[in-house]
């Protein structure tokens, strides 16, 4: 197997794109990060989205990506993990170039999720759900997140009002994230405010729906210098899933994904959680951050929140998260969250995070989660010295 | 997304009888039915009818609900632990939303879930009230 690198990154902004339709996001995001990693073709192209089918009518996204970048010809795929499904696409890159089977990849996530209504937003997101078992019942995607809320508040005695930091520290950092979708601040009074959606979760605790792509290109490591000035060597790749529904884990506050995956990375990479500079979790819901904190080794069952409540997330902290706003913040347009966490991870470790940026970044982990947990991605990049 | 008359029909021993499978290596209790019991891994089809008795392991009150069952507004959903094991997701019935209790007995009723339009089919199923019976 070859090692893989990430020689270059492209975005676009995370909001309501009313004027920009999903292909022109992907492709605003995907030349950008060809013009960064200065190529012009690749061999792969590798597409993850997860609701472009449901809300926009439009399946078969690897092979119009392609056609759409002037590319026709190249291998492309869509790929689906739920809100995973960015990562998964780049899972699929890193083996695409550590195979051999391709020298060059585009990993591109995209999603467009304000053309429809909320409602039917809503019921789009559900489908990363048990059809038949938990949607069926009347369950959105929030009163998953609410179930596991109220039973992590009953078994570990915490109060909501606990949790606020992972919203005020979100926001504090997507302000200086001009690609982020919300520059405004949160107090943990207006988080103690917020309009409840599914009790406990409120407005405040779950991340936006909106519009989004953020792209990558891939390259064997022993080329990548030769490419970009500043390579970024994707340590380790790992993906874990979990029993679809949350009624049938064996004990739904474990995140079983996430700890499988997280293992998996560490081994791979051969680093534990005390070597990390950095971890950009997946913050659909404040709940989330919680448990991935724990399930990935940064805290005991039950203390997640107390990393939030001393300020160890914050950039100057033991572990910052959501360094650059986060799913809460920057925005979560489903698909394309994985890559959005991978180019911020990016940023970090070429010392280009501005105003966030991390003193002496080396080690980054990004972890993407897919439903309510039922698929979890792990990656961990490092600079290249 | 609507269900379809196939589902629904597909899915009535479970929605209406809350039947499961029974394991026949390691008696484990499975629900819904997937017949490969997780427990032990062998393959486990043997149909097995749950009591319908449990408790509310967890719980939330819908104030902005999804597509279908904005007229229902609010109601509680739970997660109930049954007796035999598995945990099922259902709606609260009969119990005002502040005097639900995780830990608290509950047992299965048949209720109207959901009606499709006034020409649609209307929808039954497994809801879960406080314990009456002893």
């Amino acid at each position: 197997m070859r090692d893989v690198a990430i020689i270059g990154i492209g975005q676009t902004p995370v909001g309501e794109h009313w004027n920009t339709s999903l292909r022109h996001l992907a492709l605003e995001a995907s030349l950008n990060a060809l013009h960064d990693a200065n190529v012009e073709k690749v061999d792969g192209i590798y597409v993850g989205n997860m609701l472009s089918g449901e809300l926009t009518g439009q399946s078969h996204l690897g092979a119009l990506v392609a056609d759409f970048l002037g590319m026709s010809g190249v291998e492309a795929l869509k790929i689906e993990a739920a809100c995973a499904s960015g990562s998964a696409a780049l899972r699929v890159g890193v083996m695409a170039i550590a195979s051999g089977m391709n020298d060059l990849a585009l990993v591109t996530g995209v999603e467009k999720m304000t053309d429809t209504s909320g409602q039917a937003t809503t019921a789009g997101l559900a489908m990363a759900a048990d059809a038949e078992y938990e949607v069926s019942q009347g369950v959105s995607f929030v009163a998953l997140n609410a179930l596991l809320m109220q039973r992590y508040m009953y078994e570990h005695g915490w109060q909501r009002q606990d949790f606020a930091n992972f919203v005020v520290n979100a926001h504090r950092n997507g302000r200086h994230n001009p690609y982020a979708m919300f520059h405004m601040q949160v107090t943990p009074e207006s988080y103690a405010n917020c309009a409840t959606i599914s009790d406990p979760v409120g407005l405040f605790d779950a991340s936006p729906v909106c519009d989004g792509a953020a792209a990558v290109v891939l390259a064997p490591l022993e080329y990548a210098r030769t490419l970009s000035p500043a390579p970024i060597k994707i340590k380790a790749s790992a993906i874990a899933t979990a029993p679809m529904a949350v009624h049938d884990r064996e004990d739904p506050l474990a995140l079983e994904a996430a700890r499988l995956s997280a293992q998996r990375a560490y081994a791979m990479a051969k680093v534990g959680p005390e070597d990390l500079d950095f971890f950009e979790l997946h913050d659909a819901f404040t709940i989330m951050s919680a448990l991935s904190l724990e399930a990935a080794g940064f805290a005991e069952r039950g203390k997640g929140v107390q990393l939030a409540l001393d300020g160890e997330i914050a950039l100057d902290g033991r572990i910052p998260i959501t360094t650059m706003g986060g799913l809460k913040s920057r925005g979560h347009p489903v698909g394309a969250t994985g890559i959005y966490q991978i180019v911020e991870a990016v940023l970090q470790l070429r010392g280009l995070a501005g105003e966030n940026q991390i003193a002496n970044a080396r080690l980054g982990m990004t972890q993407n989660i897919g439903g309510s947990g039922a698929t979890i991605i792990t990656h961990i990049l490092e600079a290249l010295v | 997304m609507e269900s379809t008359i196939a589902l629904d029909w597909r899915l009535k021993a479970q929605r209406y009888r809350l039947e499961g499978e029974e394991c026949p290596h390691c008696k484990h209790k499975i629900f819904p039915p997937r017949d490969i019991c997780p427990a032990c891994k062998q393959p486990a089809r043997e149909p097995y009818r749950l009591s319908g008795r449990g408790e509310v392991y967890s719980y939330s009150v819908l104030t902005t609900p999804p597509a279908g069952f904005e007229k229902y507004t609010p109601y509680t959903v739970a997660l109930v632990k049954l007796e035999e094991g598995p945990m099922v997701t259902a709606q609260l019935t009969d119990v005002a939303p502040e005097d639900v209790k995780i830990g608290m007995p509950v047992e299965m009723v048949t209720r109207k879930m959901r009606a499709q339009g006034p020409e649609g089919t209307i929808l039954y199923g497994y809801k879960f009230r406080p314990t009456m019976l002893g």
